[in-house]
């Protein structure tokens, strides 16, 4: 199995080790229900370097991106991020990623663990001619800073004026080499950062990190409380919640999709979609109580089944089931009751609006008057309904 | 970790402890542990009849669900429905308020199957090394 930088500073700490996508990653380290909370109350502190690191750069990057990737990356400013999805003809979906935009020409993207190889054929296979494709993944980590607290200490940590970095903004960390960078960015739904270092520096910021960390009642959080957390703020999970049989809008991923776009592998598809209408969406459910909705689970209603569960947890901070999926749309309305299966025994479940999760304070996205070195968003560029950042977060 | 001397282990770490005509049922400190952050619980009904070995209750944990299988067999009498509503006392005194349910035996012999405290330390031992 692959190890990352980290490795051992996880084994330091007692962590329960995990096969994901052929990388041995950390569980747990205490609980997955105590790190759920602590991200959500304090702060804690993830190694996600499972996750591949691409550089596209050259005078054809923008209209590389642009041909790739769902949204309308030219409105991404520079110092700005986007989610934003890749998708093949057919209009299923290949990866959802961030592209940062670290330079005028310069885009760091972010791709999962379980498509490294495959985006980075794809980028390749579609590369523009003024375009360069690197892998940068190679010596790098990336660490996640999550939790209402994690702005306060970083600022102190890293001394840069990290509060001030808007919502889905990237800024260099300038100490620390070349393309090291913060972005306002995360899978928890919480406030929080992540930051793309050497392999040297992410060795030491974890320990500066987990330190501040521990004495404020954070910690170090497995990929089990990931999970909790982004199922609580309905982020969807590729290979999950959304694969290549599954296109952006039954996905409720339409808001990342820049429609008036002249051309983007998986428009026509897209369009045709629309057209004829979607046979299936997705939802959020919750149950009062009772077993965990897992992945596979059906869903029933009028004694059919209408629909299966993909994603499904115990949410820590609600205090009951949660489960997302597919359903005929004709039960996607939340209020919606159905029937869920699970070992043979059925339980109510009912249709509710996403994310069942939102913090209660976010930074503005984009943030006005950037201590970045990179050059802050124009005013006009403000002024730009963002198709960017979740409306869920940006709400 | 904690195996009381009195009971009775199996190999997939439920505990068993006679008391009187019935048997009293819970998963050891181990499968606790291992567990972790146990967050339901589904028990069979009172009256139902069951056969060592067969899985008759559910405990979930975050990560996953995990079948509880029966000691011996027999007639369920009472199952503990404080651990429903709570189910983090599993966590908490997996052999004391976290226990899960009470058998009444219907074949005594099966208890010899069943391990004594150092044969389940020896087990655990074995599987961890």
């Amino acid at each position: 199995m692959k190890r990352t930088a980290l490795y051992q500073h996880h084994r330091a700490l007692g962590a329960k080790m995990t096969d994901f996508h052929g990388w041995e990653m950390p569980l747990y380290y205490t609980s997955i229900l105590e790190e759920h909370k602590a991200v959500r109350q304090a702060l804690g502190i993830f190694d996600i370097s499972h996750m591949g690191q691409v550089l596209v750069t050259g005078d054809g990057a923008l209209a590389m991106l642009n041909r790739l990737l769902v949204s309308d990356i030219s409105q991404v400013a520079e110092g700005r991020a986007c989610y934003t999805l890749m998708l093949n003809e057919q209009g299923g979906i290949l990866d959802d990623l961030i592209v940062y935009r670290i330079g005028s020409d310069d885009y760091l993207v972010i791709i999962n663990c379980a498509n490294r190889q495959s985006d980075f054929d794809w980028l390749q296979a579609h590369r523009h001619p003024q375009a360069t494709v690197t892998s940068i993944s190679e010596g790098r980590s990336m660490l996640a800073i999550q939790g209402p607290l994690a702005a306060r200490v970083l600022e102190n940590l890293l001394d840069a004026r990290v509060s001030s970095l808007g919502r889905f903004g990237i800024a260099p960390i300038r100490t620390m080499g070349p393309e090291s960078c913060i972005a306002r960015t995360g899978y928890t739904g919480s406030d929080g950062f992540e930051l793309f270092v050497s392999d040297y520096h992410a060795q030491r910021l974890w320990d500066a990190i987990l330190e501040v960390a521990t004495a404020r009642s954070g910690g170090a959080i497995g990929l089990g409380a990931r999970d909790t957390l982004r199922v609580e703020a309905a982020l969807r999970l590729y290979g999950t919640d959304m694969d290549t049989t599954t296109s952006p809008l039954e996905a409720g991923l339409g808001w990342t999709v820049a429609m008036n776009k002249t051309e983007f592998i998986g428009k026509p598809a897209l369009v045709q979609q629309k057209q004829r209408g979607l046979v299936r969406q997705f939802v959020g459910f919750e149950l009062a109580q009772g077993p965990i909705p897992r992945s596979g689970c059906e869903l029933k209603a009028n004694d059919r089944k209408i629909g299966q569960v993909t994603s499904g947890t115990f949410s820590p901070t609600m205090n009951k089931p949660l489960g997302m999926g597919y359903v005929e749309p004709d039960f996607a309305k939340p209020g919606t009751t159905l029937t869920l299966t699970v070992r043979a025994q059925t339980y109510p479940a009912t249709v509710v609006k996403l994310p069942f999760w939102k913090a209660q304070s976010l930074p503005v996205s984009p943030a006005s008057g950037v201590s970045s070195g990179y050059r802050s968003a124009k005013a006009s560029d403000a002024d730009v309904p963002s198709r960017c950042c979740p409306p869920a977060i940006e709400g | 970790m904690q195996f009381p001397e009195e009971l009775r282990y199996t190999t997939t770490h439920e505990w068993i402890k006679l008391q009187g005509t019935e048997a009293v049922v819970g998963i050891t400190a181990h499968a606790q542990q291992e567990l972790r952050d146990i967050v339901f619980i589904e028990l069979p009904k009172v009256g139902t009849v069951v056969k060592q070995a067969a899985a008759v209750a559910v405990i979930e944990s975050v990560k996953a669900a995990f079948d509880i299988y029966a000691p011996v067999s027999g007639t369920i009498k009472r199952v503990n429905e404080a651990v429903t509503g709570s189910p983090q006392r599993v966590n908490q005194d997996c052999y004391g308020v976290g226990w899960l349910f009470a058998i009444e035996p219907s074949d005594s012999q099966e208890f010899s199957r069943l391990l004594s405290v150092e044969a389940y330390r020896q087990k655990l031992q074995a599987e961890t090394h």
